[in-house]
Formats: structure tokens, C-alpha cells, sequence
């Protein structure tokens, strides 16, 4: 049980915000580059101040402790940033890079796929590329097709990236930390629903490492393993579940790449069932990738068949009570779930 | 915009003719040997060779020591050796061999040496400028000094990351240096057809960066280009564009049955050479003597074809080498 003294009460967006500081005052080389994450570039009375700090204000502050030199300001130019930063962390900078919504990934795809995450072995361990790539993910404000997707299994999918999907303060502020401070091409993805969210986050600077997941909720009936945002609607499911007498386990892997296989199979072997929940569109999605490792590996722990609830296989609607429809939510898991007995 | 020619570059004496001689045959005969040993079938995958643009390579990478970046193209010996890249290690790396400059698992468009400044060779056309402008965001925010230099093509110049890329070197007033090596062809087709303009230097003006056509196939022409540009990127005053015209010997890959280019031109080429224009001026001037550089010329062969030895009785990779060097920690 931590004390007040040990903790404090950050939103999601602060606690990443946090995070970027303390490690911009750690190392010199770490330097923020995306659209407008202080905002206001070159406009005299926003020297050193920021018009937007983010489109979500997640940025917001930053410019005044680090200036303009550290803080910068792109063109709309994913490719040329995005590839820049890739060179810049091959030749000695530790950037972080702002990819302001996963769904932009195809205009600046080839420096991340083909130039950043194989550089290292196509030179024979000769180089290295300690870059993190931030970006938003997650539909629920309306925001439309191109700008709501989630996507992660496409960079889970590749050799040489690492990827992080946070789902409280605590493991955002933690596991970035630790992105920043890894030698290795990270993308860091970020639900843009939980900026807003409040939770307890612990003083410290350790940093949570990568490839351990974490269990949210201790249960003995099924597992649930469940990723970003997707955490807190399995929450909310197990409270139902558990009027029933259903107890979940809930496990948030919490880095997609590498992932803590070990974690997952130890609690489908207490439960005997698994029921993955995630964002992303279903096909080929994290999501298949941990049922079939769970099938493949822990297929004599199984009582019944592995359940996967995501998104359709379709863009994310506009209209609001489509977009609710595209988003699984905690009736949807329960439902799920109670299949299983 | 023009380049500021009112600053002096540095003229080059005979020692350092002989230097840029010898790099210029060392990539000669080394691309010249890549191209008969692939048909000999000891090299895997693709090359594409170089041979007829050395004065690019070597006019641009006298000004460059260790401290400065280059980054590269599918075409990427010459500028591998200019920039000191190992010769020995680079013949292996193009056999796949353990003893290669990245242990065999780059190969022909993937070679490197990144403690050399040489952010490497390239599979993507258009993908070294961006990586180039970020070496050079690298060597402003760390103050070393240093330049990055981006060789590309006349293809890649129709690249979105060719824009994006003079852009941001422009708006951030970075220490670049971007090189267009024009050899007439992107692949099999010309450019008078795939360039909307005649002189791809032309599009450095809406950049608001000094742009200047040189004749890629005169050594020193490239020499003073790169220098101004080069001194002008060191003393903090922003980005250049260089469009080299060049000619390549060999088709755009080693296979290419080259049916879109005529043995006219290829001769018309061959009468200025680069390599032969800087021997006639170094005997004109008694800067050497022709056994001087012909010593040279024997001596890179023996090198060559000794590490061309060595590479065919060098170890593969082990097969753990397959599971290696993804990351730095997993």
C-alpha cells in the first residue's frame, strides 16, 4: 500500500508530459520534433511560449524549460521529419518524434519500416536508432476515418520496432521513461480518449521496463487480456461479471513488442480462459497474434475456445452512435465472456 | 541563387591530386570487378555500379573527414570508398561473407560504416535525404562542426522526401549538403521525360538555397562546388543543392540489357573520361608522371584482386547471425 507521500494524482496527458521532461533534463541529446508541439514557431510574442503545446496540449510547457532549439517545430512533413529524426538518432541525438495521429503512418512509412527498424541489422549491429516515435491512437471523439485507427499491429509486426501501449498514468509515465531511455526504434502509442484520465502516478524516475505486462485485476475464472484503452472497458465488464459470479483476471501486456508471453500463459493456465479485447480492426491484430500464441502454447490450459472482441473490419464512422457501435465496450466483453460457460 | 564563390576553396596540390587519383581508381576498378565477378555468379542479389561518376563521389568527399555524414543510394560503392569506407570489407559484404563490412547482412545496397560517416548505401530511392537532413540536425544541435552531405539521383530528385527534405534543411538552416548526381536515367528512363525541368539545381531557388549545375565528369569543377558548399554549411549559413551531370558506364543494374541507351553516347561519355582528364592534367601540369600513375593504377588492381581472393575463401555467417543484431536489447 503506497502513502500519499509516495504518490500523486497526474492526468494520462501529464503524466507523458512529465515523463519527456525529466528525461530532456537527464540527457542533453533528447530533443521532442513534431507539428506543433509547442506551436507558434517563429512568431514574436510566442518566442518562448507555445500556441498549442500539442493538439491536445499534451506537449504544453515544455518550450519554456527547453527553448526552441530542443522543442521543435516542423512543417507538415512526415516524411522529412520522421526520416530526420531516424538520422538523427543514428548519428547521436535521442529524439522523440510526434507522429500526431497513427493513421498519418503512410505518408512517412518507408523511414520507419525500411530505414529505422532495419538499420541496425542491415549494418551488422553496427548502428543503432534510439528513437521514439509518439503517437495518438483510438476512436470515441468523433474524429472520423482518418483519424481514430489504431493500427499498432502493423509496427508489432515488424522486426526492429518496439512497441508500447499504455493504459493508465502510472504506465505511461513509467514506461516512457524507459522508451526514451532504450537504444532501440520505439513506438509509443498513446489513446487519446485517456488523456484526460486521472490516476495515482509514483515518484521515482526508475522507469517501468519494457516486456512486462501487468495485471490489472486478480481473477480466478477467465482471463482477459486487454490492451490501452481496452483495459478500463474490461474493468468495467469485470464489476458486471463479478455481480454474477464471474471473476476476471485482467492482464494489460502493455508493450505490444516485445511481449510478455510468460505473463499471459500463467494466467490462462489458472483460468483455463481467454478472452483478448482490443481496438484495432480484427484482422491479422494483436489480438489474433496473443490467440494464437496462447493456442499454440498454452493449449492444454484451455477449457473452452479463445474469444477475441475488436473492432469491425471497417473505417471508424463519424456518426456518433456508429462510432459507439465500432468500439467495444464493456457490455460487448461481458457478453463475450459469459459464452465461455 | 548561386553559390558565393568570393571565399577561396583550398587548391589542390599534387600530393592530394594523387590522393583523389588513386580513390578515383580504386572505385573504378573496384566497380569494375564487382561487375565481372557478378557474372561470374559470386555475387548475390543486385549491384549497380558507379563506374564513369567518380569525380562526384571523390571531388565531394576530399572536403569530408570522419566527423561529417554522408548517406548513399542503390549505387553506393563510390561513395563507400570515397568516404574511407574499408575496400577489403566491402568486396566481402558484396559476397555475403562473415568477414563484411555490416558481417554479411547488408550486402551490395545496404553497406555502412556509420564511425566513418557513412550512414550507408541505399535500397530506397529518395530515403538518404531525409536521414542526411537529420545527421546535419545532429551536427547543429551537438555543435560538432560536422556536415551531412545526401548523394541522390536524378530519380529521386521526383521523390516527395527530395522536397521535404530541402525544405526542412532550408527552414532550420542545417549544415547539408545535397548532391544530385544527374546521370541521365532514371532506371531505363531519360530525364528529359520523368524531370519536369532541365536542371534539377533550378528547383533549389524555391528553397531559397544556392543552387549550381557542375560538370560531374571534371574532378575539379565538382572539387570547388562542394568546397564552397561544404564551407558555407560549416560556417552556419544553411544548405546547398549540387547538380553533378554524370554518365554511368554500366546499365542501371548489373543484367540490365540497356537497350535505352546507344553505344554512341556511352562513347561520347568515354572520350571525357573523368579519370583519364585528371591524369592528362596531373602529366600536363608536373603534377605526376605517367609511371607515377601507373603505379597506382597496378598497384589498386593487386589490392583488389587480393581482397577479391580473401572474400571467396572467407567464412559465411554462422546461421545464429540470422537472430542477431535486430535490436539493441529485446
Amino acid at each position: 500500500m503506497v502513502t500519499a507521500a509516495e504518490t500523486r494524482v497526474m492526468t494520462f496527458g501529464d503524466a507523458i508530459n512529465d515523463a519527456m521532461r525529466t528525461a530532456m533534463r537527464e540527457d542533453k541529446r533528447v530533443i521532442l520534433m513534431g507539428e506543433d508541439v509547442a506551436g507558434g514557431a517563429e512568431i514574436d510574442h510566442l518566442i518562448n511560449d507555445d500556441a498549442w503545446g500539442g493538439p491536445m496540449g499534451v506537449t504544453k510547457g515544455l518550450v519554456q524549460e527547453f527553448g526552441r532549439d530542443r522543442i521543435l517545430d516542423t512543417p507538415i512533413t512526415e516524411s522529412g521529419f520522421i526520416g530526420a529524426a531516424v538520422g538523427a538518432a543514428t548519428t547521436g541525438l535521442r529524439p522523440i518524434a510526434e507522429l500526431m495521429f497513427v493513421d498519418f503512418f503512410g505518408c512517412c512509412m518507408d523511414q520507419i519500416f525500411d530505414q529505422g527498424a532495419k538499420l541496425r541489422y542491415m549494418f551488422g549491429g553496427k548502428a543503432k536508432c534510439p528513437l521514439v516515435i509518439r503517437t495518438m491512437i483510438g476512436a470515441g471523439v468523433n474524429a472520423a476515418a482518418q483519424h481514430s485507427g489504431v493500427h499498432y499491429s502493423v509496427f508489432t509486426h515488424m522486426p526492429g520496432i518496439k512497441c508500447i501501449a499504455p493504459s493508465t498514468p502510472a504506465d505511461a509515465r513509467g514506461l516512457l521513461l524507459s522508451a526514451i531511455r532504450d537504444d532501440d526504434l520505439v513506438m509509443f502509442f498513446e489513446n487519446k480518449v485517456l488523456y484526460a484520465m486521472k490516476g495515482e502516478v509514483p515518484e521515482g524516475d526508475e522507469g517501468i521496463p519494457l516486456g512486462v505486462a501487468d495485471i490489472k485485476r486478480v481473477g480466478s475464472d477467465v482471463t482477459i487480456v486487454a490492451i490501452s484503452r481496452m483495459v478500463h472497458q474490461s474493468l468495467a465488464a469485470a464489476e458486471a461479471l463479478a455481480a454474477e459470479g464471474i471473476e476476471a483476471e485482467i492482464v494489460d501486456p502493455r508493450t505490444l513488442s516485445p511481449l510478455d508471453d510468460d505473463t499471459i500463459l500463467e494466467s490462462v493456465r489458472k483460468t483455463h480462459r481467454l478472452v483478448v479485447v482490443d481496438e484495432d480492426n480484427p484482422r491479422c491484430s494483436v489480438a489474433t497474434d496473443i490467440a494464437a500464441m496462447v493456442a499454440d502454447k498454452g493449449f492444454d490450459y484451455l477449457d473452452a475456445p479463445i474469444k477475441i472482441v475488436t473492432a469491425p473490419h471497417t473505417p471508424v464512422p463519424f456518426s456518433p452512435p456508429l462510432e459507439q457501435a465500432y468500439v467495444p465496450t464493456p457490455e460487448k466483453i461481458a457478453d463475450v465472456v459469459r459464452q465461455l460457460f | 541563387m548561386a553559390i558565393d564563390t568570393s571565399q577561396a576553396v583550398a587548391p589542390i596540390d599534387a600530393a592530394r591530386l594523387l590522393e583523389m587519383y588513386e580513390r578515383m581508381v580504386q572505385i573504378r576498378i573496384f566497380e569494375d570487378l564487382a561487375g565481372k565477378h557478378f557474372a561470374d555468379g559470386l555475387v548475390p542479389g543486385f549491384v549497380h555500379l558507379y563506374a564513369g561518376e567518380e569525380a562526384v563521389a571523390v571531388g565531394v568527399c576530399s572536403h569530408l573527414t570522419d566527423r561529417d555524414y554522408i548517406t548513399s543510394t542503390h549505387r553506393g560503392h563510390g561513395h563507400c570508398i570515397a568516404k574511407g569506407v574499408d575496400i577489403d570489407g566491402m568486396v566481402a559484404e558484396l559476397m555475403g561473407k562473415a568477414t563484411g563490412t555490416c558481417k554479411g547482412k547488408g550486402g551490395s545496397m545496404h553497406i555502412a560504416d556509420v564511425d566513418k560517416g557513412m550512414l550507408g548505401a541505399n535500397g530506397i530511392v529518395g530515403a538518404g535525404l531525409p536521414l542526411a537532413t537529420g545527421a546535419a540536425l545532429t551536427a547543429k544541435t551537438l555543435g560538432t562542426g560536422g556536415v551531412a552531405v545526401s548523394f541522390f539521383g536524378d530519380g529521386a530528385s521526383n521523390q516527395g522526401t527530395f522536397h521535404e527534405s530541402l525544405n526542412l534543411a532550408a527552414i532550420w538552416n542545417l549544415p547539408a549538403v545535397f548532391v544530385c548526381e544527374n546521370n541521365g536515367y532514371a532506371e531505363s528512363t531519360p530525364v528529359h521525360y520523368h524531370c519536369s525541368t532541365v536542371d534539377i539545381a533550378n528547383r533549389a531557388a524555391g528553397y531559397e538555397m544556392p543552387g549550381i549545375v557542375v560538370d560531374g565528369l571534371d574532378l575539379f569543377a565538382v572539387y570547388e562546388a562542394a568546397g564552397e558548399a561544404i564551407a558555407r554549411a560549416r560556417r552556419g549559413e544553411g544548405p546547398s543543392l549540387i547538380e553533378a551531370k554524370t554518365y554511368r558506364y554500366y546499365g542501371h543494374f548489373q543484367g540490365d540489357m540497356v537497350t535505352y541507351r546507344t553505344d554512341e553516347e556511352l562513347n561520347r561519355f568515354k572520350e571525357r573520361d573523368a579519370i583519364q582528364s585528371v591524369r592528362n592534367y596531373a602529366v600536363q601540369h608536373g603534377m605526376a608522371s605517367a609511371e607515377e600513375l601507373d603505379a597506382i593504377d597496378t598497384h589498386t588492381r593487386e589490392h583488389l584482386e587480393r581482397a577479391w581472393k580473401n572474400a571467396k575463401s572467407a567464412p559465411w555467417p554462422e546461421e545464429s547471425e540470422l537472430l542477431t543484431d535486430v535490436y539493441v536489447s529485446y
